[in-house]
């Protein structure tokens, strides 16, 4: 198959004519002006019109707000990471609620694909931040927090620092130095799972998680 | 391929179809006012535009250089980089991948280039069950029907129609007749695809050479299942979906989500540098990328032409097109149809095969007022109308094999009488003066509309008795 | 590409009929030379002009369609403005020109006219900042764009700006004003069908939007929605905005 690299690019070679100087800058494309203190109010706005949920929770203490969600919802088995920066907070939060059983991911898929797809209710991560513009939560998967919890269990609760939330994604990139240190794999949720195939109408949980449930900390 | 005749019955078959246009027309009117209302600001819609245009002209000015930078990236990464001059190629690449892993299945997100490939085919052909995971995709699969619109393939079904679909093939399911019960429908069956699947294939909206990075965008989910839940991820793509930095990102994810389906983002946006690294409990253990060239790089050549590999695959040219709107995508008889399938099928398939394209147009220019990236897609039409027929060997493929004799010499005797003024002049004083010898039927005109008679006076002879005239 | 800005007030201007007008609607094209004649400009009639040759560029006849244009840049020649009325050949000759002859000898005439040109309304709005007296009973209108003016131009509110300053008119909007009537030039021949589709929903918009009379600046659009609404025997007359403000100040009708 060199060969056909070999060829596409020498294909590609032969034009002549100039080429913009490298680095060249585009024009800058006007960028959203968000104050910080309204951030948080947009954010919410953005997740509310897809269907997604935001809570506000009370800086002193998650716990009692994310019990009461998970027993609205009548979760039995919770996913979290366990060596994830949420776990002493979950583990706290759990310690002794009989409804809810928080079930760690702690082995990789292969070894209990069937529990994951059919047997966990819900799913709780931590984010990166978000994006204020689009009502976007950023997540960047990693071993202690995989990817799948974010997308098979039909309910996904994240937890997001206000003082994460950027106006824009170009603000949140440049912050974060994405450029420099991409993960595996770095996600924008702005929702729950939704199709419009059908008739042009809108369905939610078509395949991702029915329930987005944002829980935004001070 | 198409023929004259077969493009011609197939424009009379969508048009006789009462109940898909209207489908069609609801579904395309209601994407232009999304679009309307995503863009509030006209000033910035033109800035985001222009910036657009710039990020694309400039990958593409340095493309080869940026590919190879690519690879570089994506290999240090971890993604394994094919390239492929033909979708002939492209197919050999994955069934090699999928056999290398034994691989009896492949779960599929949404990808045109796919469907330029017609992988689904080649796949079956060698035994292996090709999936669509899309729901838009997997409704026109089960339907065995190709894709009428590259961002929503089943824009021209009811629910009822999906409805009788989902009963036919599964009937052990309870049949749902709302759309939330036909997505729930789905979600099940797809579920257990996933879950059983032995690989996954995407395609990309972007790559990013400076990361290493394939962007994806999507709403339901699939496309991240596709790419996470097995083993193996094969990306597919055309070489012309670069661009050089992760900063060109945003203001391009803006206006394809806004400009597709006039969304501010989508529920999803996923962007993979890599397979599974070793402490990571999930993800794919190999993710391939397969850059496909099948006529691009013949584009590349030709700079007008060139513009046409600026696009992003939003669908806004299609949306706001009038003849599509009342045409569907199935009449055009190609993967992509509407304004940008007509700039960019007949340079990859000849002009003598679809040339026919380019004259189901009027030109009158509402896709390139919505074009993201500002592809003069009327001027590139126009252009290959002009390819179809001229005689100095063009470099589209197919080159002057539309001309016909008949034709060249209408505007050859057209251009006698207009380039000499008195032989024009002669010309409106007999047409005037023999008014009622004219045609009262003209064949094509004649059968929506009455003909006008010549006037009795010309403007050339009111205009001198008026005085008018020169002095 | 914008209208040209005039510094002062033209003493004369060239007007290009365009050869559609110049067979089949002459009164169109004398009311408009009449309207800029009553504002005190001097109008000439080039007596060399033909067509702009659009037919054959649009057909792919490229060499034809700049031996017939370079004819008008010859009968066009000088420094006046010209005035067409009609938003698709106005395009033509300021859009298209450069494009035809790039590369070619007289490709600078044609650079050079392009900065010239300007569709009628362009000019009556623009220019003349025209405002007629209505002298006519109360009617309801809808305008008719087309793909030219709207995209091309970006002249699509002259006529509107006109309209206004006329009080007994009514603006009826049609459904999907904005979109293309299906005339297309040759493309009413070439894919009949398509067309006869188009026309129909166009006729049926304006049918329903309870219009007495269709204005538009194109002739085109106006013999094939006329045309079309003749073959129904119902709907609005189809006027071109010359010929309508003509007759609303009182002008003779032609």
């Amino acid at each position: 198959m060199s060969d056909a690299r070999e060829r596409i690019l020498a294909r590609l070679r032969l034009v002549p004519g100039a080429a913009p100087p490298a680095g060249t800058v585009p024009p800058a494309a006007p960028e959203a002006t968000i104050p910080p203190t309204e951030r948080v109010a947009q954010f919410r706005a953005c997740l509310e019109a897809v269907r997604a949920q935001v809570h506000v929770a009370p800086v002193a203490d998650p716990a009692p707000l994310l019990r009461r969600l998970v027993a609205e919802r009548g979760i039995r088995r919770l996913l979290y990471g366990a060596d994830g920066p949420l776990a002493p907070v979950l583990r706290a939060a759990f310690a002794g609620v009989d409804g809810t059983v928080l079930v760690p991911y702690d082995a990789s898929i292969e070894s209990w694909k069937e529990d994951l797809f059919y047997g966990i209710d819900a799913a709780v991560t931590s984010s990166l931040g978000g994006i204020a513009e689009t009502g976007s939560v950023i997540l960047w998967p990693d071993a202690a927090e995989p990817r799948l919890m974010s997308l098979v269990p039909p309910i996904h609760f994240v937890v997001v620092a206000a003082g994460q939330i950027h106006a824009t994604l170009d603000e949140a990139m440049r912050v974060q130095r994405w450029a420099e240190r991409m993960p595996t794999n770095a996600l924008l949720i702005s929702g729950p799972s939704k199709s419009a195939d059908i008739e042009q109408t809108i369905a939610y949980g078509v395949h991702g998680p029915k329930e987005l449930v944002v829980i935004v900390t001070a | 391929m198409a023929s004259r005749s077969d493009f011609g019955r197939r424009v009379e078959l969508a048009l006789g179809s009462t109940a898909k246009r209207a489908n069609i027309a609801r579904a395309m009117y209601g994407l232009q006012h999304k679009r309307l209302a995503a863009f509030p600001d006209r000033a910035a819609l033109e800035s985001l535009r222009d910036a657009g245009e710039a990020i694309k002209r400039r990958a593409l000015a340095r493309l080869p250089e940026l590919l190879e930078q690519l690879e570089a990236s994506c290999r240090r990464n971890g993604i394994e980089v094919h390239w492929a001059e033909t979708v002939e190629d492209a197919n050999r690449i994955v069934l090699t991948i999928l056999r290398g892993q034994g691989a009896r299945s492949l779960i599929k997100g949404k990808s045109m280039v796919s469907e330029e490939m017609e992988l689904n085919r080649a796949l079956e052909h060698e035994g292996i069950e090709a999936l669509e995971s899309d729901l838009g995709e997997f409704i026109i699969q089960l339907a065995g029907e190709g894709p009428s619109h590259i961002i929503a393939p089943a824009v021209h079904k009811s629910r009822h129609e999906v409805s009788a679909l989902f009963g036919r093939m599964f009937p052990d399911l309870p049949r749902r007749e709302d759309i939330e019960g036909l997505c729930a429908t789905a979600r099940e069956i797809l579920r257990r695809k996933f879950f059983a699947a032995d690989a996954g294939l995407s395609g990309a909206n972007f790559l990013v050479a400076e990361t290493g990075t394939i962007v994806l965008v999507e709403n339901e989910g699939n496309g991240r299942l596709c790419t996470t839940a097995p083993g193996v991820h094969i990306a597919v793509t055309g070489i012309e979906k670069l661009v050089e930095r992760m900063a060109d990102i945003p203001p391009l994810l803006k206006l394809l989500t806004r400009s597709a389906t006039g969304q501010p983002i989508t529920t999803y946006v996923n962007f993979i540098s890599g397979p599974r690294k070793t402490a990571e409990k999930d993800g794919p253990r190999e993710v391939h990328l397969v850059l496909l060239d099948n006529g691009r790089s013949r584009m590349y050549e030709d700079p007008e032409l060139r513009d046409s590999l600026r696009c992003i695959r939003c669908g806004a040219c299609m949306n706001h097109c009038p003849v599509y709107v009342r045409l569907g995508g199935h009449a055009y008889g190609t993967v992509y149809p509407g304004p940008i399938g007509t700039v960019l099928e007949p340079q990859r398939t000849g002009l003598d095969r679809l040339g026919e394209l380019t004259e189901a147009s009027t030109l009158c220019g509402a896709c390139g007022e919505v074009c993201p990236v500002r592809i003069p897609l009327p001027k590139l039409i126009n252009r290959l109308r002009f390819d179809a027929v001229r005689t100095d060997g063009g470099p589209t493929s197919g080159s002057g094999r539309r001309r016909t004799g008949r034709e060249a010499l209408i505007w050859q005797v057209w251009a006698r009488v207009h380039r000499s003024p008195r032989v024009y002049r002669l010309w409106l004083a007999l047409a005037t003066r023999l008014r009622r010898l004219a045609p009262r039927r003209i064949a094509g005109w004649s059968d929506a509309r009455e003909l006008p008679r010549p006037a009795a006076r010309s403007l050339h002879a009111l205009a001198r008795e008026r005085g008018f005239c020169d002095e | 590409m914008s209208a040209p800005t005039l510094p002062t007030r033209p003493q004369a201007v060239l007007y290009f009929g365009t050869c559609l007008v110049d067979l089949l609607f002459p009164e169109a094209g004398l009311a408009g030379m009449e309207l800029i004649r009553r504002a005190g400009v001097r109008v000439i009639y080039p007596a060399d002009q033909s067509c702009c040759g659009q037919p054959a560029y649009n057909s792919g006849y490229r060499d034809e369609a700049r031996a017939v244009a370079a004819r008008q840049l010859a009968a066009l020649d000088g420094d006046l403005p010209v005035v067409v009325p009609s938003g698709s050949c106005a395009g033509m000759l300021r859009h298209h020109y450069p494009e035809l002859f790039a590369g070619y000898p007289l490709e600078a005439e044609a650079l050079a006219l392009s900065r010239r040109v300007f569709e009628l309304t362009e000019f009556l709005v623009d220019v003349l900042a025209l405002r007629p007296e209505d002298l006519g009973p109360p009617l309801k209108v809808a305008v008719h764009t087309s793909c030219s003016t709207h995209r091309e131009l970006g002249a699509a509110d002259r006529i509107g700006q006109l309209l206004d300053g006329l009080p007994a008119i009514e603006i009826v909007q049609p459904r999907h004003s904005a979109e293309c009537c299906g005339f297309g030039g040759t493309f009413a021949v070439k894919q009949p069908a398509i067309s006869a589709a188009m026309v129909a929903d166009k006729c049926d918009a304006l049918l329903e939007s309870g219009a007495d009379v269709v204005v538009s600046q194109d002739c085109g659009c106006l013999m094939n929605i006329g045309g079309a609404l003749a073959r129904r025997g119902a709907g609005p007359r189809c006027l071109h905005i010359a010929e309508f403000l003509l007759e609303r100040t009182g002008g003779q009708p032609l």
